[in-house]
């Protein structure tokens, strides 16, 4: 296939040239991103704060369309499942939206009772200039709950830029909660957003080990929480492109030092675990993190044997938001000794994708922002048995009949943590071995 | 229309309408060779791909200027000239259909004028261009589909094209299943049918083996230009401005044009069809006569379950008009009309469709959220809730049976195939609705009955 030339500097071949890849760049016009705004961002990172207000200022459609897209899991409230808006309309977009927006604050806090209020900016905001501070300050004030503008204007940047914004309006919560009570051996999980309840079982994998978890950022999040989270030991960052810009925060403002893991695949995971134990470098919580590993690997390896048998050999294609993940899914395909055959992300850094160049086999290919019909030559080119993406990328893979597995927001499978990695195993299985293929 | 108006709130809730240009990218996917393209920011054509893929299950491809800080700040024309010169080079599409966002609106980009210089920095052959202004903050998805519908006739539609003896048809947002059925059914009255827009292969194709950077079907381009030779057009709905489709080619073309209702339900499908014999001059097939037959039957053995039951319906307007008249002649009494449009004809429509036969009008409203709904759904405490499947979390909350139809289906298979025209859509519905009731008393009841 012919690549539209602006592309060629985002697609690298693992082996056949020396590493060299262009990223977070601006989209091309006309090329059909798979990518979202910088809203979108923000709205996926700060969404999972169950207990928050997440109103959208801007005309429907910014609102409409993130509706509950995302299967992040409360244990309790469920306010971040609503879809909030100012709705914009003509003469709000002429005389500007401030009053409305004021008005819209006070009418939902007053409904809904809130613990904090997100209020996030899109596109239009932008251009019609809205102070959005000076309208938050004073709802503020009115209501006594924190009320905090996200700055996420659609146009300005990428989704990274959107994690950013959301990064900062953590960022005014914590510090303002109590924190005396926080124990010594104390973590934050950051960049989980309980997916399918993923965070509960990560949680408890900790618990197991004796350190005490202060704030979910975000998922299963409470404003409470994130407000005292300055008072933990350790930042535990996952998915390192969203919320990694909260951890140098958390750094810098709090001395709160952080490490990155990843809770998919089962090496990873294990790692996750090690490093934390040897983060508080206590021998009780490196032996109760071992002991927990052994347990878990002897209840998923003997049941992994059989997903390995049909699975061994058969290719898998990778293309997800961050980076990040793509290296567990990599590894966690090498288990079933699968082979990756391409990997990209909407948002990498060249430093990911040098990483991925690295542990890849020759040939594979590494994209970043790709589009359709990229996607779609790559597969067709590595004749690839299953593809892990989102949505948008679903009916791609099943249009020229092959498999899928949802490694998206909107996954319904917990596929973190050890019984994770089962349900991965499961999942890529039920679509690469299903009969329906022979029909394609 | 109203008894208790919903107090007037502020803020949306669950919005209950989508936003314009995702219903003019629906509208541009019904064309032949064609690739809806958004001038705005990214992030606004990821999000419809997103919410349109969830429902159809196919790939669409909608194109966007992917403005950034600065195109906002000098203007969009250098990358929308650049991204139709990428769409071109990457899908040679025979027509581009270039919706507007919010955004370039309120910016204030001239998209006809930069067209215009499109055209003159780029000579040579190039892909019909068909420009459609659709800020979000003035109307709904539903206006979003009708001005780009309009847009293209208003575009394509020629003057000196010889006489034809068909029947043009503007069906509005309905199914791939809707549009197959009214082609058999045109078919069938030996009337040759353009249907404007016709999305029921390209949003519902087969697995391909490759992809179809434009999947094959949509209405010709060939076609629509000669419209205007047509003997008349039939639009369904009567909520649409009076610059539609049909009306443009009514007025520069003089082609007859015929708003109705959609066909949903017999009177409204016995309508359709005696307006297709009046067009084509022939009778009613008798594969029609026995569809109606059937049905007629099944309303008889199905009507003491659901007589005087009551539903609350939600969706664009026209639809929900549509599904108050079927549901009004079965039996099910309409408590409720809601929509997030704002024609200001709404509730006129339904007493239309309704009056000879309810004894009371239901509420109906305009500018509905599911908030409103949802209050108003826990005072009436309807029977059934039908609509598409925003209204699910709802009738769950609720524990009232939700029967799933029109757009987004997002947590069901099959969106696409559901079938709400016609005698056959009547059926498909009825069975539904029946069956829903039953299914429900079943549920509750601790006996768990064998027999109906
Ligand atoms: S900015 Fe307008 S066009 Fe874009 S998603 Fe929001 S409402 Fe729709
Ligand atoms: S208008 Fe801006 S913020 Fe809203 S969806 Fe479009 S790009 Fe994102």
């Amino acid at each position: 296939m012919e690549l539209l030339k602006e592309r060629q500097d985002q697609i690298h071949r693992t082996g056949e040239e020396p590493f060299a890849l262009v990223c977070n760049k601006d989209s091309l016009a006309g090329a059909v991103s798979q990518r979202a705004c910088v809203f979108c961002g923000s709205r996926v990172v700060l969404y999972p704060i169950a207990d928050a207000l997440h109103l959208v200022h801007g005309p429907i459609g910014c609102a409409v369309y993130t509706w509950d897209i995302r299967g992040a899991l409360s244990s309790g409230p469920e306010l971040h499942r609503l879809s909030f808006s100012t709705d914009l309309q003509e003469l709000d977009v002429i005389f500007g939206g401030e009053k409305k927006l004021t008005a819209a604050l006070l009418e939902l806090i007053e409904r809904h009772k809130p613990k904090a209020a997100f209020v996030y900016a899109t596109c239009i905001v932008g251009i019609i200039g809205d102070d959005m501070e000076a309208v938050c300050r004073a709802v503020e004030k009115e209501t006594g709950i924190p009320v905090i503008p996200v700055q996420s204007e659609g146009f300005k940047g990428n989704k990274r830029a959107g994690y950013t914004a959301a990064c900062n309006a953590m960022g005014r919560l914590i510090g303002t909660g109590y924190t005396a009570d926080i124990s010594p051996y104390s973590i934050n999980i950051l960049g989980d957003f309980n997916l399918a309840g993923e965070i509960w079982m990560i949680r408890e994998y900790f618990q197991r080990m004796g350190v005490e978890v202060v704030a979910n950022v975000t998922g299963d999040g409470r404003v409470a929480d994130i407000k005292r989270a300055h008072g933990a030991a350790l930042n535990v960052v996952q998915c390192s492109g969203s919320t990694m810009d909260l951890a140098n925060l958390m750094e810098k403002e709090y001395g709160v030092p952080s490490i990155r893991v990843s809770y998919f695949g089962v090496e990873d995971m294990a790692q996750a675990l090690y490093d934390v134990a040897a983060h508080f470098d206590d021998p009780a919580i490196m032996d109760k993190a071992k002991e927990l590993v052994a347990e878990e690997l002897q209840i998923l390896l003997p049941k992994l044997e059989f997903y390995k048998k049909g699975l061994a050999g058969k290719k898998a294609a990778i293309y997800v938001g961050g980076s990040f993940k793509a290296f567990s899914l990599v590894k966690a395909f090498r288990l079933l000794d699968m082979e990756v055959v391409m990997v990209g992300s909407q948002t990498g850094t060249e430093e990911e994708y040098r990483e991925l160049a690295e542990i890849t086999d020759p040939g594979t290919i590494i994209v970043d922002d790709t589009n359709p019909l990229e996607l779609t030559s790559f597969l067709e080119e590595k004749e690839v048995d299953i593809f892990v993406g989102g949505v948008k990328e679903r009916p791609i893979a099943y249009k020229l009949g092959v498999g899928f597995c949802d490694h998206n927001h909107e996954r319904k499978e917990a596929l973190a943590g050890f019984s994770g990695m089962l349900n991965f195993a499961e999942e890529v299985y039920r679509s690469v071995m299903s009969p329906v293929w022979r029909f394609t | 229309m109203s008894k208790n108006p919903p107090k007037n709130y502020i803020s949306t809730t669950n919005a209950c309408k989508l936003c314009t240009p995702l219903g003019a990218s629906l509208a541009f996917k019904g064309i032949e060779g064609a690739v809806p393209y958004l001038h705005g920011s990214q992030g606004c054509a990821t999000y419809m791909r997103r919410y349109i893929i969830s429902h159809f299950n196919e790939p669409i491809d909608i194109a966007s200027s992917s403005l950034s800080e600065k195109h906002a700040v000098y203007g969009g024309g250098p990358n929308l000239k650049l991204g139709l010169q990428n769409v071109t080079r990457k899908y040679q599409p025979k027509l581009i259909g270039i919706a507007t966002t919010c955004l370039t609106e309120t910016i204030g980009d001239d998209v006809p004028g930069l067209l215009k210089e499109y055209e003159k920095e780029f000579p040579g052959v190039k892909p019909l261009l068909v420009p459609v202004s659709t800020p979000s903050y003035n109307g709904t998805h539903m206006e979003g589909f009708h001005d780009a519908v309009a847009s293209t006739v208003n575009a394509l539609a020629k003057a000196e094209c010889k006489a034809t003896h068909g029947v043009n048809i503007l069906p509005g947002l309905v199914s791939p299943a809707d549009i197959r059925y009214i082609k058999e059914i045109t078919t069938d009255f030996g009337l040759p049918a353009t249907i404007l827009p016709d999305i029921s292969d390209t949003m519902d194709g087969p697995v391909t083996k490759t992809y179809e950077k434009i999947p094959a079907g949509g209405t010709p381009l060939a076609d629509i230009e000669t419209m205007p030779a047509n003997k008349a057009s039939i639009e369904y709905g009567h909520t649409m401005s009076d610059q539609s489709g049909g009306r443009i080619l009514q007025e520069q073309f003089e082609v007859k044009n015929y708003r109705q209702a959609m066909p949903m339900g017999i009177v409204a499908t016995d309508l359709f069809l005696a307006t297709l014999t009046e067009i084509g001059g022939t009778s009613i097939p008798e594969k029609y006569r026995a569809e109606r037959g059937r049905l007629v039957d099944s309303y008889v053995d199905g009507h003491k379950y659901i007589s005087g039951k009551t539903a609350i319906i939600y969706g664009e307007e026209d639809l929900v008009v549509g599904l108050s008249a079927f549901l009004a002649e079965i039996g099910v009494i309409p408590i409720l009309c809601a929509s997030g449009g704002k024609s200001g004809k709404f509730a006129g429509e339904i007493e239309k469709a309704t009056g000879d036969i309810l004894a009371s009008q239901p509420q109906v409203f305009e500018g509905m959220d599911f908030f409103d709904i949802e209050k108003l759904c826990e005072e009436l405490q309807p029977d059934l809730i039908i609509g598409h499947s925003k209204g699910a979390p709802l009738a769950r909350k609720l524990n009232i049976p939700i029967i799933r139809v029109g757009f987004p289906i997002h947590d069901r298979l099959g969106g696409q195939r559901i079938l709400h025209l016609g005698y056959r859509g009547a059926q498909y519905l009825f069975d539904l609705v029946v069956n829903a009731v039953i299914a429900k008393k079943q549920d509750d009841s601790p006996v768990g009955y064998s027999y109906m």
